[in-house]
């Protein structure tokens, strides 16, 4: 029996670089940075800079809608309907035929809701318990965002949460690929959102020295690739897609951007937070995920990387594309999207899947902002101009990595 | 405060968060089956209206109080003392 295939209907985001996903595109292809100064916030905090969402989500959503939910959750809502609606499935869920037994979620956060936890930590010690929010639980749990998305839709299929740090929003994407596959669903949602500008999480993850400290123009700060990175930019928002069996999209003549062909998951079992200096926990998902789809090193065409800007992960990423790739890896075009959206942790992985699938939809690859001397250990072709991509069949590679050694890779094509 | 200022400051409370109009909270309205209130929320109502009158209403006594009638004279019983 041949595999159930699985493609891409419908994208959405919210992001530093727009409200949706026209204008978070028009601003990877602008070469657009979403790195800001982040005020009053941030006084007194050793970095002051953030890729801060470009519309603020509370201003979207219905007011009594938007006060029920973390503001990460609030991003994930925003996306995930926005991808809805671009995949023309609305319509048939109105009328019953879209079955919401067989219609799933897997959606995404790296650390959960952490506005609200802290809101109501300084409600506690100011006013006392009897003033924390009752509503707070089902506002700051890990799931918060995906079951947002399962009540507003009718997802009643399987509804997951896969945490796996800064590559959760593409496990999700794999997640929910692999329900499509196993035949448990027909469409999901699948996607990765974060709102983790907060004194607390910037404090700690300065701490722990993950972050740039350069405090020249904001704008300059995330340089993936470029020998003068010292840290990433921590960003906020939330990408979502459409995921449904080949078979469920024909029958309704969908519009198809992509399909997933292959995904690959491992773990590093190194360091906590160090990812293997030769990158061979990241090479194995790479791999995995290059042998799933069943395509040849040459038919990839491109890679979205993980690149963060720190100075080891950027290194690590060149040797793994080397390690399973060999010389196919001088061919293809990288992108490297933190330039310009700064890390959006758990959102990252499904910002830069959406943003694969686009390269693949108008064969053109983004640019990589700031690379002004790109480091000579990293030997990849890095995009610094939008870059066309061939016609024909290609297929281009999404990668994450998170801390606890989380490696998700992602292998897309182009539909067909 | 009157009555009806205490059902007036309420319906401001039940609006902030359930987003029921204001003028449809009125004293022989039902929280869960007219106004569509749910009981996480009446938590909420229930929180936010103690701290604007000064009174306390144990999670016991939530209960009783069905309708916005209930509330205001709940409320305008145990305010003074």
């Amino acid at each position: 029996m041949s595999r159930t295939r699985v493609v891409v209907t419908g994208l959405g985001t919210t992001s530093p670089l727009g409200g949706d996903v026209a204008s978070t595109w028009e601003g990877l292809l602008a070469g657009r940075s979403g790195v800001r100064p982040l005020g009053d916030m941030a006084d007194g905090l050793p970095v002051t800079i953030g890729a801060t969402a470009a519309v603020d989500p509370a201003e979207v959503l219905d007011r009594v809608v938007a006060r029920r939910l973390d503001r990460s959750s609030q991003f994930a809502l925003i996306a995930a309907l926005e991808a809805w609606a671009d995949s023309g499935l609305e319509a048939a869920r109105e009328s019953g035929a879209l079955d919401g037994d067989r219609f799933g979620v897997a959606f995404a956060s790296g650390i959960g809701g952490v506005h609200t936890l802290l809101s109501n930590h300084s409600v506690l010690l100011e006013k006392g318990p009897r003033r924390v929010s009752p509503i707070a639980v089902p506002m700051l749990m890990a799931n918060a965002p995906a079951a947002t998305i399962s009540l507003k839709l009718g997802a009643r299929g399987p509804v997951n949460t896969p945490v796996s740090a800064c590559a959760s929003g593409n496990e999700a994407v794999s997640l929910a690929a692999d329900q499509i596959r196993l035949g448990r669903v027909d469409v999901a949602i699948a996607g990765g959102t974060e709102a983790a500008i907060h004194p607390l999480p910037i404090a700690a993850f300065a701490n722990m020295m993950a972050l740039s400290k350069n405090d020249g123009d904001p704008t300059k700060v995330s340089r993936p690739f470029d020998t003068g990175r010292d840290g990433f930019v921590l960003g906020e928002g939330a990408g979502a897609l459409v995921l449904e069996s080949l078979e469920h999209a024909q029958a309704r003549g969908a519009r198809i951007y992509a399909e997933v062909l292959g995904t690959g998951i491992t773990a590093d079992a190194h360091d906590i937070a160090q990812p293997d200096p030769a990158g061979r926990g990241g090479a194995r998902a790479i791999r995995a995920a290059v042998k799933d789809a069943d395509v040849s090193p040459g038919d990839i065409a491109h890679v979205n990387a993980h690149a963060t800007s720190t100075p080891q992960g950027d290194v690590a990423e060149s040797l793994m594309l080397h390690a399973v790739l060999g010389s196919a890896a001088d061919d293809l075009v990288v992108s490297a999207t933190k330039s310009m959206t700064g890390h959006l942790l758990g959102g990252a992985g499904a910002l830069e899947a959406v943003a694969t699938v686009l390269a693949i939809h108008h064969r053109t690859a983004p640019p990589t902002i700031n690379l002004d001397e790109q480091d000579p250990r990293v030997e990849l072709d890095v995009a610094t101009k939008p870059r066309d991509l061939p016609l024909g069949d290609i297929a281009a590679i999404n990668n994450s990595f998170g801390f606890g050694g989380a490696n998700v890779a992602v292998v897309f094509g182009s539909p067909s | 405060m009157s009555t009806e200022e205490i059902r007036a400051a309420l319906a401001e409370i039940v609006n902030e968060v359930a987003g029921i109009p204001a003028d449809s909270v009125q004293l022989d309205k039902s929280f869960s089956d007219d106004l569509d209130v749910d009981s996480l929320s009446m938590v909420e109502v229930v929180v936010e209206a103690e701290e604007k009158f000064g009174v306390t209403i144990p999670d016991d006594e939530v209960k009783n109080l069905k309708t916005v009638g209930d509330a205001v004279a709940y409320i305008e019983r145990n305010r003074a003392a």
